[in-house]
């Protein structure tokens, strides 16, 4: 069945958005990733214009992780406290993230510096998850209790706060500057921000996993909310019949990813997180390093 | 004498001795949610105030052009291992979307002259003032290319049915992701290639329904409409969530 979209102006399959939109949010709901970092390019892929995939992934972004978060919220794994530290960080980060954006879009080279961050960020990331929780699956096989976490230098930081669902004491500031990173890339990116603000929080705040996804949920719909408002006013980009389509297989692959990543050990959920972060990198990679089979591109003139 | 003669001839060969008349089986398309494309009948006839010319076969040549906008045409080129956006060149003016369909092969139904004259190609019709053709001519190229990929643009040789010289019709397929605008279809008729008479008729291409009152309102009333769309992404994502938990327990 084919739909067209008002704002996007082109005619897609109902059925193959609805069947991606539930995909992606079945990831989303299990790993409390938005999934924009796989939707986007994949609408990309169908023929939307990049500029309405971006915006429109944000709006729908902030349905699955809603639908995400309601399912923790009543298990008891959201921790709001941070959450709330990390959205004040998240929106001062988008707001100069749009500013940096349009920045790039005057240059010419946004695509670029787009595609570069993709692969840089996940590349790290999905490395560094991978081999963590590698490493932490073979010491519960081997049957060694799990190292306790040691105090860092993070530890030592003033402004001490207290966030008891995390069963974390430790200063605002690394949790205000990583809500500023990710508020920063989820503008530029059209993403939520969760593959990097998952490991962030596991890694350098130290937070259980378990309570990780819950408040990265949280924290997204926010976020990717600002997002979406302020691309809807000014770019005029947000396509909410293509958002509706997506969502609706979205909330229903959320409700499915929870119950699925509530079954799952920590372990295997972050080393299943890191394999398909290292996935699309290297897939993005890829198209940047081998030939393309058109080498001309369109844009409206403008640098648009 | 003599050149009272030509003079006279010169005033009488302006004096057209065959016309084009022409209609189409429609002059609007709305665009509905349910939108797949769309395929137009157009159809003509000559209209002459002599008997039938002697010499070249008449020719018809129809095209069918979207609104134009400038447009960025960039090329890839490996610059430190990877590909990345190199050179670039802009046209002032390209269709969003143009078709020709001819009674005949190209060189056969219009002379090069005539082409620059009335835009009529589609390589012509992309306007590109002060681009150089030598330099340029790849980008156009390109252009033309990835246009054609998608439909948007189309060549159609041979695809008008001509009767007795006279009746003359053929079917444009319109793609699926059209442009909303102002549309014109164009039809020439033409002997050894020189153009003979020239209609112009134009399409209206409108979103109607939801479509129209979403674009407009996402136009006019953005706040509202953002709202709306979170509004509509908050209500979603609770529904599913009730729904499973009904189900659940």
């Amino acid at each position: 069945m084919q739909i067209y979209l008002p704002i996007a102006e082109v005619s897609v399959n109902a059925f193959l958005l609805l069947g991606l939109g539930g995909m992606v949010g079945v990831l989303s709901g299990m790993f409390g990733v938005g999934g924009g970092f796989l939707m986007t390019p994949l609408l990309f892929f169908i023929g939307i214009p990049p500029a309405v995939a971006v915006a429109t992934e944000a709006n729908q972004i902030v349905a699955s992780s809603f639908s995400g978060v309601l399912a923790h919220v009543r298990r008891k794994s959201v921790d709001f406290r941070m959450g709330t530290v990390l959205l004040i960080g998240g929106l001062i980060g988008a707001a100069l993230g749009v500013q940096l954006f349009n920045t790039l879009k005057a240059m010419g080279q946004v695509d670029l510096l787009v595609r570069l961050c993709y692969v840089i960020f996940l590349g790290i990331i999905g490395g560094l998850m991978f081999v963590e929780s590698l490493n932490a699956i073979l010491k519960t096989r081997s049957g060694k209790p799990p190292a306790r976490k040691r105090h860092n230098w993070i530890h030592n930081l003033p402004f001490k706060m207290k966030f008891r669902t995390s069963g974390l004491y430790i200063s605002i500031i690394p949790p205000l500057i990583v809500g500023v990173l990710v508020g920063i890339l989820a503008a530029i990116m059209g993403v939520g921000g969760g593959f990097i603000m998952v490991p962030a929080m596991i890694y350098l705040l130290g937070m259980p996993t378990k309570v990780v996804v819950g408040t990265s949920l949280f924290q997204i719909i926010f976020v990717t909310g600002f997002t979406t408002l302020l691309h809807a006013t000014t770019n005029f980009t947000v396509d909410v019949v293509l958002a509706v389509l997506l969502l609706v297989g979205g909330v229903i692959g959320a409700q499915i990813g929870t119950r699925i990543g509530a079954k799952l050990p920590a372990e295997q959920l972050r080393i299943l997180l890191a394999g398909m972060v290292l996935l699309v990198c290297g897939k993005l990679a890829f198209d940047l390093l081998v030939m393309p089979s058109e080498l001309y591109s369109l844009g409206a003139a403008g640098g648009h | 004498m003599t050149r009272l003669l030509c003079l006279l001839l010169m005033f009488a060969l302006p004096v057209q001795a065959e016309e084009v008349v022409a209609g189409l089986s429609q002059d609007s398309i709305q665009i509905t949610t349910n939108f797949d494309g769309s395929e137009i009948l157009i159809f003509g006839a000559v209209k002459r105030s002599a008997a039938l010319p002697a010499g070249p076969p008449l020719e018809v040549i129809i095209t069918v052009e979207g609104p134009s906008a400038p447009i960025t045409i960039r090329r890839k080129d490996k610059r430190f291992g990877i590909w990345v956006n190199n050179a670039a060149v802009e046209v002032d003016e390209a269709p969003s979307y143009y078709a020709v369909a001819t009674s005949a092969p190209w060189a056969d139904v219009v002379l090069d002259t005539e082409d620059l004259r009335h835009s009529i190609s589609i390589d012509r019709a992309i306007r590109a003032v002060g681009l150089d053709r030598e330099d340029g001519g790849t980008f156009i190229e390109a252009l033309i290319r990835i246009k054609e990929s998608q439909d948007a643009y189309l060549n159609a040789f041979g695809t008008v049915e001509v009767n007795e010289e006279t009746l003359f019709k053929t079917t444009i397929k319109l793609p699926a992701n059209l442009t909303e605008g102002d549309y014109t279809a164009r039809f020439f008729i033409t002997r050894g290639g020189n153009v003979l008479d020239v209609h112009e008729t134009s399409i209206d291409v409108r979103k109607v329904g939801m479509e129209q009152f979403l674009f407009n309102l996402s136009r006019q009333q953005p706040l509202i409409y953002g709202l709306m769309s979170l509004a509509i992404a908050i209500f979603a994502g609770w529904a599913a969530s009730a729904v499973f938990r009904y189900i659940r327990f």
